[in-house]
Parts: structure tokens; sequence; C-alpha cells
């Protein structure tokens, strides 16, 4: 994972979006044991107390669940996680309009600006 | 749960210059704390008295509910702002004496914090440059299994590659009993594994906010938030 981080946010909702990245994107798959919050926080450079408090943002949202003495897992539940993953799409969709807006650009301008763009990938 | 340091009305004045003008603080077990203000605005006063190496003018600190004394000093790690180490001894010596003065020093942990950042144990301290031998008192300092470790300016003297470790090492031993303070200038650095912060400018308190608290409401850094707060 990649652990840098923005000035203009709060460090735990950062580290809340990088594991659920991780985990729509299936670099964690469901059901997989997360490394506890010390391994984690000793990995990322955060202090644990803010580490332990991203888990339980995600505890909250139902993407990761944890089980008495056993340790923190990745939920199983593929409903939820595919509804963290079109949320997701829509907070980057909405900044992304946003910027093309700035620009000058309307919605189906932005839109053929798309297609065009997918149609370079191709060639 | 009775707070690992706390400050009731703390004031201390040397003749006529007030260096702390009653000051309140409380910290639970479990926080790494930074203490941020520019030149003389008090940090190096705050932990000296802490230490009980100066006493208050006014008011009280208290260490796990108690006074400087024996006690609080069998419990707390302190890192001077100056490196205060007998410069004839090596690093093999030099713990030894720790071993001797601290029941908690983990000798085990300084001899590979020792070996992580490739330090000779037989050179004398005197033969080393400064910034090693800082290297070497913050090894001994974070390798006592405190309550309470007051840290002053750690990192400034220190490369930034070395300064990641340090941090690393303060992350990795993080105890969640223990309350670490570290006092800097170097906010950008330490910003990430700080769970709060305390602003102090000419012996007050400014502010007590936690990181995350402080970017949330501002929507920017704390290293960004004192250089505007602090704007000369």
């Amino acid at each position: 994972m990649d652990w840098t981080f923005n000035n203009d946010m709060p460090i735990y909702t950062q580290l809340v979006d990088k594991i659920k990245l991780s985990i729509v994107s299936g670099q964690l798959p469901p059901g997989e044991k997360l490394s506890t919050v010390r391994e984690l926080a000793a990995e990322a450079k955060v202090n644990p107390n803010t580490m332990q408090r991203a888990f339980q943002e995600l505890e909250r949202e139902g993407l990761v669940f944890s089980q008495r003495s056993n340790g923190r897992f990745v939920t199983e539940d593929m409903e939820v996680i595919m509804e963290a993953k079109k949320a997701m799409a829509q907070t980057y969709i909405r900044s992304f309009v946003e910027s093309m807006e700035q620009l000058g650009y309307t919605g189906e301008e932005i839109i053929s600006l798309i297609k065009g763009e997918k149609e370079e990938d191709k060639k | 749960m009775t707070a690992t340091f706390e400050c009731k009305g703390l004031s201390k004045n040397f003749g006529a210059t007030q260096a702390l003008d009653g000051v309140n603080i409380s910290i639970a077990p479990g926080r790494v704390v930074g203490l941020l203000g520019p030149n003389g605005s008090g940090k190096t006063t705050l932990i000296k008295l802490a230490n009980g190496l100066l006493t208050p003018s006014e008011g009280e600190v208290l260490i796990c509910g108690k006074r400087p004394g024996p006690e609080s000093k069998a419990v707390v790690s302190y890192l001077p702002d100056k490196t205060c180490m007998p410069l004839w001894m090596n690093p093999v010596q030099l713990m030894a004496f720790f071993q001797d003065f601290y029941g908690d020093f983990d000798r085990q942990r300084a001899e590979d914090m020792l070996q992580r950042l490739g330090l000779d144990k037989k050179q004398k301290l005197s033969q080393m440059s400064k910034g090693t031998r800082e290297k070497v008192q913050l090894i001994m300092v974070m390798s006592r299994k405190a309550k309470l470790y007051l840290l002053d300016e750690p990192i400034g003297g220190v490369d930034p590659a070395t300064r990641d470790y340090i941090l690393d090492t303060i992350i990795r031993n993080y105890d969640p009993e223990a309350v670490v303070i570290i006092s800097t200038h170097l906010i950008s650095d330490v910003e990430k594994i700080l769970d709060e912060v305390l602003f102090i400018n000419r012996g007050r308190i400014m502010l007590q906010a936690s990181v995350d608290d402080i970017r949330q409401q501002y929507g920017k850094s704390v290293d960004e938030y004192f250089r505007e707060v602090f704007k000369c």
C-alpha cells in the first residue's frame, strides 16, 4: 500500500480511503485476515491510535469486522463491498466532473472527450 | 483514570522574566503529544519542571499523580536538549550505567538499535560526532520502559534518514500505557505520529487539540497551521 498523505485532510480519513481501496480492488480479498493495528501503524508510520480510529470507521461501515481474540478480517459480504466500490467511483466522478466544468466543458462534451480518450487507448 | 502528566496553574519566572504563566495541561495514558512553540516560548522550562530540575514559582506538576521526586524519576525517561553523557564512556559502558540507574532499562532493545544504526559500541563518546552522540543518547532514553518519555528536541540534530528511523522507533516501541511528549520545531516530520499537539507561546498554552481535528477544522496540516498562527 502507498502510505503518503495529503496535508488538507485528517490522517485517519486518508487511512480509511487507502484500506477501502485495497478492499474494493480485491487486493485485500473478502475474508482476509488483516495485520494488527500496531503492525499497520508501523508500516504506515502513523500513530497507532490514528490507525485504530480508521479501523473503527471501517467497522462501522461494515467493511471489516473483528472477532474477539482472533483478529480483524475483511467482510465476506460482497454487497457491502460493491456498494463501497460504487460510492468511491461516484466520489471520483464528482471531483472529475467538477474539474472539467472548471475548464469550461459541459456534460455531453465531457462524455465525448472520455470516449475519444478510450479510442486513443485502443490504438 | 489518573492523568500521566498534569500541570495545574503552573507558573515559573526567572527574575522579571515570566517563562510559564498559569499552564493547565492533562494528558491521559497512551498519547503521543507534540509540544510546539517558537523559540523561547517555554517548552524546555516546562519539561525541566516535569523532571524536577526546576521548581515551580506557582502551581504544580504531577507525574502519575505525584510531584517530581525519586518515584517520578523512576518512571520518566528524559532526553535533555543538550547531550549530557560521560564523554569518556563508550556505548557498552553507557548501557551498564543506565542499567545500574534504571530498573526499566531494556539492554536488548538498546543493543538492537545500536546495531541497526551501525554504531560502534567500542567507540568513546568523546570521539563521536555531535549527531552520533545524539543518536546514542536517544537510544538510551528510548530503551527504557518508562511511563512518560520527555523528549526535548529529539530530532533536531540528526539527518532525515535517521530522523525517520527514530520516529519509527517511537511508534514501534509504543506502549498503550505510556505517554510520549516531543518538543520540536520540525512539525511536518513528527505530525503523523502525534495524537495531539500543544501550542505554547510566551509561557501560555494556546491550544490543545488532536492532529486530525486541526486538519478537519482548518483543512491544513498542523505544520501549515502553526506557520499561520505564529507568523512573524
